[in-house]
């Protein structure tokens, strides 16, 4: 609990409805978009500027109260959860897009602006920002950096951390710290790497500076039904092998396909074991060159059904599915467990089979969609958090599914970040003197630990903890730590 | 080998010995000057994994770029972000550490954009992998990235993951004589419009530009663009990348990283420009403070690139709010400071 005079100091430095802490006004804060994680609020502090912004960090920093960065709150591990304790800062209402430069290609804007709400905004110059969450309409570019988001068009066009050329971060105890420039690169260690993806550890994000580029001349989609996922996860290095980057590569398991189509009838062919969708963008000639070699590794890589986008619309609509399989999955049970492991590619096969096996051992259905180009594996777990032990179970499957990621040399995660729910797996990924590297850099930044408290890196006891519970082919991991 | 450069380690930081890592020692002259006796990493060669449909290639520090990019020739890959040679027998480590690239960097992105993943020995002798083999990792702090461009001041980098991309179908460099200004204009207005772009330079009243992709798509967008046509233009982008030029011959030679869109100079001296205009290379002897300023109030920084270090380094003093972070990073990776000493900022 936060003490009444603590509260009162807070509210010296803000406008009094910048600060919340009446139980009605905080229950929209509880969760981010993994609502099966809640916690109250202490308070909320909403700052309408980087002054103020500054002002709460030092106050904390001061009272050693903890500080929980939050932007639009549709983060999918928990990162922006509540702690007790400590002050949730919601950097919504700092949403201006302060300049927008189309010679140069770049806007600077603040952290709560939406992702889409940029392109939108530099459409008319005929330019867009790359990177694409599903989640656009609504996360924040401040959350996009924390979690160094991607999108379906990452393959081509990178990460947040490929896109971004500066940001203004505030440290816990208050300094600015004015990370990278206007030119396309900086004096000393990057930085702007490491805070990229950094879930609110290291400083709390003000204005970021984003690269804008040329929309495409044209964009075609292809649609190739497969009679066997493998087959399908071969196309997709074929294609790659071919010469052909995609700027977009996805693909949907038999229960992913069948729950898109009903839900929007995107015109999917139903009898078929998987789906890839296999945009290609760029100018129109390269883009007829590349649809021309996509078409042929497709049908030599056994495809069932091949369809090339016949209009703008048909491409849309072909899309429009994928985009909405998530909700469209949704449906099919009461709640579902989205995971987000990502494998080498060639690991495709192996980690689908395993995942179905596991999946009639605990008795839940997944359904698999699948950013194919860079191997970013989204399997839901459908089940019913109403029935007694079903979550936990849930969670137990999910935990397993990303262990397996990183059996085959891959990662517990490849753009939903840590936070609190894969607290447990990073001992899985990392030894103890990465996890402690980790604390060291954090340390760099936030010695004391108040920004965003026991989230994206775990601490060694628990690894020790949760190491004794995983022996594995009879090896105990973590066996350096001491067991308590 | 490992086991003994690991050994070597722990013994300096016993002995508080500074170690100075040097691969193919291409880029010595990068960088201010260091103390400490030489820890090579050539003997740490070869390719360790390379799997073309996956665009991931590792290999270990002291392989050789040659090597390298002939593998990926061979499936017709390359690495984008064309990185420097500068004439000598350039490793991966090294290319690494000093986060260089050439002149496709713009349009395909920097080296650090292409890392994925790193092994590496921190200053006590510890080694410690980050990152991996996949095109998206986010679970824990991006320190491989950390470690492009820090100038090996963190550890020793003894093995990297890079990705790698399929080589344009067809490539073409166009020229047009054009002024300082409009060259710098042209270079921004067509980057901001679909075309295939893939390497500029202006020097001399010459604009020179290069197309990369599907030969269709480069054949429209020269018509587009008129210009005459270069021949030997791979030997032209090589040089330039390795700046086996006279321009460069020149001393000091300056970098000044600037806002793309910034209009010229005019500061007098001899000048080569790239990246689209966001690199300007200055043969100029004006005073530090002179050319440190012209290039942040252009939105950049500068940097003493070759020739003798100026009084307060070869890189852009930091600002104390980044130099702090830096020195607590620096501490936790290198304690006793072993490693290049000195290379990257004078107090550590
Ligand atoms: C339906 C759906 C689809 C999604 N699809 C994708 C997808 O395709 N790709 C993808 O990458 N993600 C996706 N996500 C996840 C999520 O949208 C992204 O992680 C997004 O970047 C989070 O942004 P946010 O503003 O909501 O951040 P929040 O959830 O509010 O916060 C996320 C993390 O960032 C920190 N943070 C937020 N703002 C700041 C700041 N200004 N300074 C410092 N730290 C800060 C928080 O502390 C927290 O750790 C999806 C989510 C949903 C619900």
């Amino acid at each position: 609990m936060l003490s009444p005079a603590f509260l009162s100091k807070l509210r010296r430095l803000l406008p009094a409805h910048c600060v919340l802490n009446e139980r009605e006004d905080l229950l929209p804060f509880e969760s981010d978009g993994l609502a099966v994680y809640r916690n109250t609020p202490d308070v909320v502090a909403l700052p309408e500027n980087e002054a103020q912004v500054a002002a709460i960090l030092k106050l904390c920093h001061a009272e050693k109260v903890a500080v929980v960065a939050r932007g639009a709150g549709t983060g999918l591990s928990a990162g922006a959860i509540p702690v007790d304790g400590a002050v949730l800062l919601v950097l919504a209402k700092l949403n201006r897009i302060k300049a927008i430069d189309p010679l140069t290609r770049t806007a600077v804007i603040e952290p709560g602006v939406r992702n889409l709400a940029i392109s939108e905004a530099v459409a008319g110059h005929n330019l867009y920002y790359a990177p694409d969450p599903s989640s656009q309409i609504a996360c924040s570019i401040g959350g996009n950096v924390a979690e160094n988001s991607g999108g379906v068009h990452c393959l081509k066009y990178g990460l947040t951390v490929h896109n971004i050329m500066k940001l203004r971060a505030w440290t816990i105890d208050g300094q600015l710290l004015e990370i990278g420039n206007e030119s396309l690169d900086a004096p000393g260690y990057d930085l702007l790497a490491l805070l990229t993806g950094s879930e609110g550890m290291l400083a709390v994000i003000t204005e970021v500076t984003v690269k804008l580029l040329p929309r495409p001349e044209r964009a075609q989609v292809v649609l190739a039904a497969f009679d066997d996922v493998a087959k399908a996860g071969a196309a997709v290095g074929n294609i790659i092998a071919a010469g052909v980057i995609p700027a977009g590569l996805e693909m949907m398991d038999r229960l992913a396909i069948q729950a898109a189509e009903a839900f929007v009838h995107a015109g999917y062919p139903l009898d078929c074991e998987a789906l890839l969708l296999c945009e290609v963008d760029g100018v129109n000639e390269e883009v007829s060159a590349d649809i021309y070699t996509v078409r042929k590794v497709l049908e030599a890589s056994g495809a069932i059904e091949i369809r090339t986008a016949e209009s703008e619309a048909q491409r849309l609509k072909f899309w429009a599915g994928r985009k909405a399989a998530f909700p469209a999955v949704g449906r099919l049970a009461p709640d579902y467990y989205c995971m987000d492991g990502t494998i080498p590619r060639g690991a495709l096969p192996h980690v689908l089979k395993r995942i179905s096996e596991m999946s009639a051992e605990y008795g839940l259905a997944v359904a698999n969609v699948f950013h194919a180009g860079d191997g970013n594996l989204h399997p839901l777990i459908l089940f019913d958090a109403n029935q007694p032990g079903e979550l936990a179970k849930a969670e137990a499957f999910g935990g397993k599914i990303l262990e397996l990621c990183v059996e085959v040399g891959g990662t517990i995660t490849g753009e939903h970040g840590v936070g609190l729910e894969k607290i447990n797996q990073m001992c899985a990924q990392f030894a103890t003197p990465e996890l402690s590297r980790f604390h060291d850099v954090k340390a760099a930044f936030d010695p004391d630990k108040l920004l965003n408290p026991g989230k994206a890196v775990p601490e060694l006891h628990r690894c020790a903890e949760w190491g004794a519970m995983h022996v594995h082919g009879g090896q105990l991991t973590h066996p350096e730590l001491p067991r308590f | 080998m490992l086991d003994t450069l690991i050994e070597r380690i722990r013994a300096a930081h016993e002995s508080n010995t500074p170690l100075i890592i040097q691969g193919g020692g291409s880029k010595t002259f990068y960088g201010n000057a260091d103390e400490g006796e030489v820890l090579s990493t050539r003997a740490l060669a070869g390719i360790v994994d390379y799997q073309p449909k996956e665009l991931v290639l590792t290999a270990r520090a002291g392989t050789p770029l040659a090597e390298i990019e002939g593998l990926l020739a061979e499936q017709n890959q390359m690495l984008a972000f064309e990185p420097p040679h500068f004439g000598g027998p350039a490793t991966l480590g090294g290319c690494i550490a000093a986060g260089l690239s050439g002149p496709r960097r713009p349009y395909a992105g920097a080296a650090r954009d292409f890392v994925l993943g790193v092994r590496m020995v921190d200053g006590t002798g510890q080694p410690l992998r980050f990152g991996g083999q996949v095109i998206k990792n986010v679970a824990g702090y991006d320190v491989s990235r950390l470690m492009v461009g820090a100038l090996g001041t963190l550890g020793l980098i003894t093995e990297v993951s890079l990705k790698v991309l399929p080589k344009p179908a067809a490539e073409s460099t166009l020229q047009f004589e054009l002024d300082e200004a409009t060259a710098i204009l042209k270079m921004n207005q067509w980057a901001g419009q679909p075309l295939p772009l893939s390497a500029t330079s202006w020097h001399a009243g010459l604009l020179t530009l290069r197309l990369s992709g599907a030969a269709s798509a480069v054949q429209v967008a020269q018509a587009k663009l008129g210009g005459e046509a270069l021949k030997d233009a791979a030997a032209f982008w090589q040089r330039l990348r390795d700046q086996a030029t006279p321009f460069f011959d020149k001393r000091p030679i300056w970098r000044l990283a600037v806002k793309p869109t910034t209009p010229p100079l005019n500061l007098g001296d001899a000048q080569w420009i790239e990246w689209g205009g966001a690199v300007r290379w200055l043969a100029s002897n004006r005073p530090a403070a002179n050319l440190r300023e012209a290039a942040k109030s252009a939105g950049g920084h500068a940097t003493l690139f070759r020739g003798a270090a100026p009084a307060d380094g070869v890189f852009a003093p930091l600002a104390p709010a980044l130099l702090g972070v830096h020195r607590n990073l620096k501490q936790r990776f290198d304690p006793r400071g072993i490693f290049n000493r000195g290379r990257l900022y004078s107090d550590f």
